[in-house]
């Protein structure tokens, strides 16, 4: 399995004042689920930041799909970020353009045929179940359709690595599950799949995922017990793991 | 990349940028702007064809006057004057304006009959140069002077050069009005173009973290700042054009020799015609600069 991300010695300094991310080293491996957690502003969204090319670090070499990000050139950047679907943690829905045509924008972004685009929305739709709703607005959309909206929006390009900004945490259980679900076919179909989360239920979850955890802008190993344990009463079982899935090794170096 | 794709593709994207507030301000900007620089184009040219004309009547033209009273006297020194301007190297063409046609011209002022009343008027001789510069005209007014003391020389330039340089300067001020609402008109599409960047951050921030280069950024704007350019430059065109037609029509109805010389050839139409699409072009380009430049402060 080849690194699809390599952080080293890693740095984010917003403006002056304390780093955000302090020496953060780890390795991502090609079609892996990794959780990322931390309390809040533990410095979660600053790393996914950096992870999909919204920000550069401040020291630290960061390798993405083998090739150095810091120094890429602007220009290279949008077709590195056409290989990376993100799910923003407020959605970033265009409050002006339909579902479907949200969902599409990848593709048309890419420059897809408008025949294949209308196709691969309409199965997209049909896959978070809201083919009712193609035409709607997202104002107009609950919550929880909002959040698979954005979900098919940032996988409907098939990116070879997904990055998730705690795309469970304004929804119920039930759909935090369906919404595991989803990602978790996704990574079967062979996408590599970070996912920030403060719900550590979720982790059980996903058997064979690998767990980053923060703590003030540094990469720590997970407790085992989490500190807010509240008891799961009657946990769901877990979601079956891919077929090939090794057992959990955090992949991890200089640390 | 398809063309079907990608064409359609902007304008479905386009739509993410439809919501923007001031999009309908463009066009109001454009079609004022372009209506004043049509008609200070219009004017500009009109005037400066007036000011050529001017130039090519006067230039090289005198009126040879001959003043007595009694009337046969007076045709015998206009016979004699008339022959020694054709005798001039420097005389072109000597035409005597007829009597009849002269009492006609006078007759708002002095009455039916000047002429029987025994009011003297005077004979005239239209004189064209071979040239026009003034050492001619000098000779020319020695030789008739000699000839006739009752002979009076008088070059048109004299009495029409201030018209003239009224004229041309009227011409230039135009110019100087167009180039001024060009600039203007840039400056304020590029203002509009950011601010409309400034309202549409959120989707653009989206559509280039999916991956959208610079330029198809920019081009979502200029199909927007086209389309709104466009419908201005149509609305102010349609205005312009009509004003000017009225304008022209009024002057050709005055008959006034000065104003006749105001009329827009072809080329002169042209270029009014082709100030549309000048400002439609200027404003997607600065609007494109303004966007591109903005884009490249994102990472
Ligand atoms: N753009 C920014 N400018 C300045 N400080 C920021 C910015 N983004 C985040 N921070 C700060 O960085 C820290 C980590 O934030 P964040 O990465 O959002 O944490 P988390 O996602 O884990 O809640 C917080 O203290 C936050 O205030
Ligand atoms: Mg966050």
């Amino acid at each position: 399995m080849a690194n699809i991300v390599q952080f080293e010695n890693v740095g984010l300094r917003y403006g002056v004042g304390e780093e955000t991310l302090c020496d953060v080293s780890f390795t991502l491996r090609s079609g892996q689920f990794h959780f990322l957690t931390g309390a809040s502003g533990a410095g979660k969204t600053s790393l996914l930041r950096l992870l999909y090319l919204s920000q550069r670090p401040s020291r630290g070499i960061i390798r993405l799909f083998g090739e150095d990000a810091v120094i890429l050139p602007r220009d290279r950047l949008p077709g590195f970020r056409r290989r990376i679907g993100v799910v923003f943690q407020d959605f970033r829905l265009i409050p002006h353009l339909s579902a479907a045509d949200n969902i599409a924008l990848p593709l048309r972004v890419a420059g897809m045929a408008e025949s294949d685009v209308a196709r691969a929305v309409r199965e997209m739709l049909n896959w978070i179940g809201l083919s009712e709703r193609a035409a709607a607005r997202p104002a107009t959309l609950s919550g929880g359709e909002q959040q698979r909206v954005a979900i098919a929006r940032a996988v409907i390009a098939r990116p070879e690595l997904l990055v998730a900004d705690e795309p469970t945490g304004n929804v119920d259980p039930a759909m935090a599950e369906r919404l595991l679900h989803l990602f978790h076919s996704l990574h079967r179909l062979g996408t590599t799949v970070v996912m920030a989360t403060h719900d550590w239920h979720l982790i059980e979850r996903v058997p064979g995922a690998h767990h980053l955890h923060l703590e003030r802008g540094r990469l720590v190993d997970p407790d085992p017990h989490p500190p807010v344990a509240s008891p799961a009463p009657a946990s769901p079982p877990p979601i079956p793991a891919r077929p090939d899935a090794k057992p959990s090794t955090i992949v991890r170096s200089g640390l | 990349m398809k063309r079907g794709g990608k064409t359609r593709a902007t304008g479905a994207e386009a739509r993410a940028l439809d919501d923007g507030g001031g999009a309908h301000v463009m066009s109001w900007v454009i079609a004022i702007m372009l209506f004043l620089t049509l008609l200070a184009g219009a004017a500009g040219l009109a005037t400066a064809r007036a000011a050529g004309a001017l130039d090519r009547q006067m230039a090289g033209r005198l009126t040879v006057q001959i003043v007595e009273g009694e009337a046969q006297r007076r045709d015998a020194a206009a016979a004699q004057v008339l022959g020694v301007l054709r005798a001039q190297p420097d005389v072109a063409l000597a035409t005597p304006v007829a009597q009849a046609d002269l009492a006609r011209m006078l007759q708002p002022w002095l009455g039916t009959d000047a002429e029987a009343a025994g009011l003297p008027v005077p004979a005239l001789i239209d004189v064209d140069l071979t040239s026009d510069g003034s050492a001619a005209i000098a000779r020319v007014r020695k030789a008739v002077m000699r000839a006739s003391p009752a002979a009076r020389v008088d070059a048109h330039a004299t009495w029409l050069g201030p018209v003239g340089r009224l004229l041309d300067t009227a011409a230039w001020l135009a110019g100087a009005i167009i180039l001024l609402m060009l600039v203007a008109t840039m400056a304020v599409v590029m203002l509009a173009a950011r601010a409309g960047l400034e309202a549409h951050r959120g989707t653009i921030e989206v559509i280039h973290m999916l991956g959208a280069t610079d330029r198809q950024v920019a081009r979502l704007f200029q199909r927007r700042i086209a389309l709104d350019a466009g419908i201005g430059a149509v609305a102010g065109g349609i205005l312009a054009g009509a004003a000017i037609l009225l304008i022209a029509g009024q002057v050709g109805a005055l008959d006034s020799e000065l104003l006749g010389g105001m009329r827009l050839g072809l080329g002169d139409m042209a270029m009014l015609i082709a100030l549309p699409f000048a400002f439609v072009v200027l404003a997607v380009g600065a609007a494109r600069l303004a966007v591109l430049r903005q884009m490249r402060r994102m990472l």
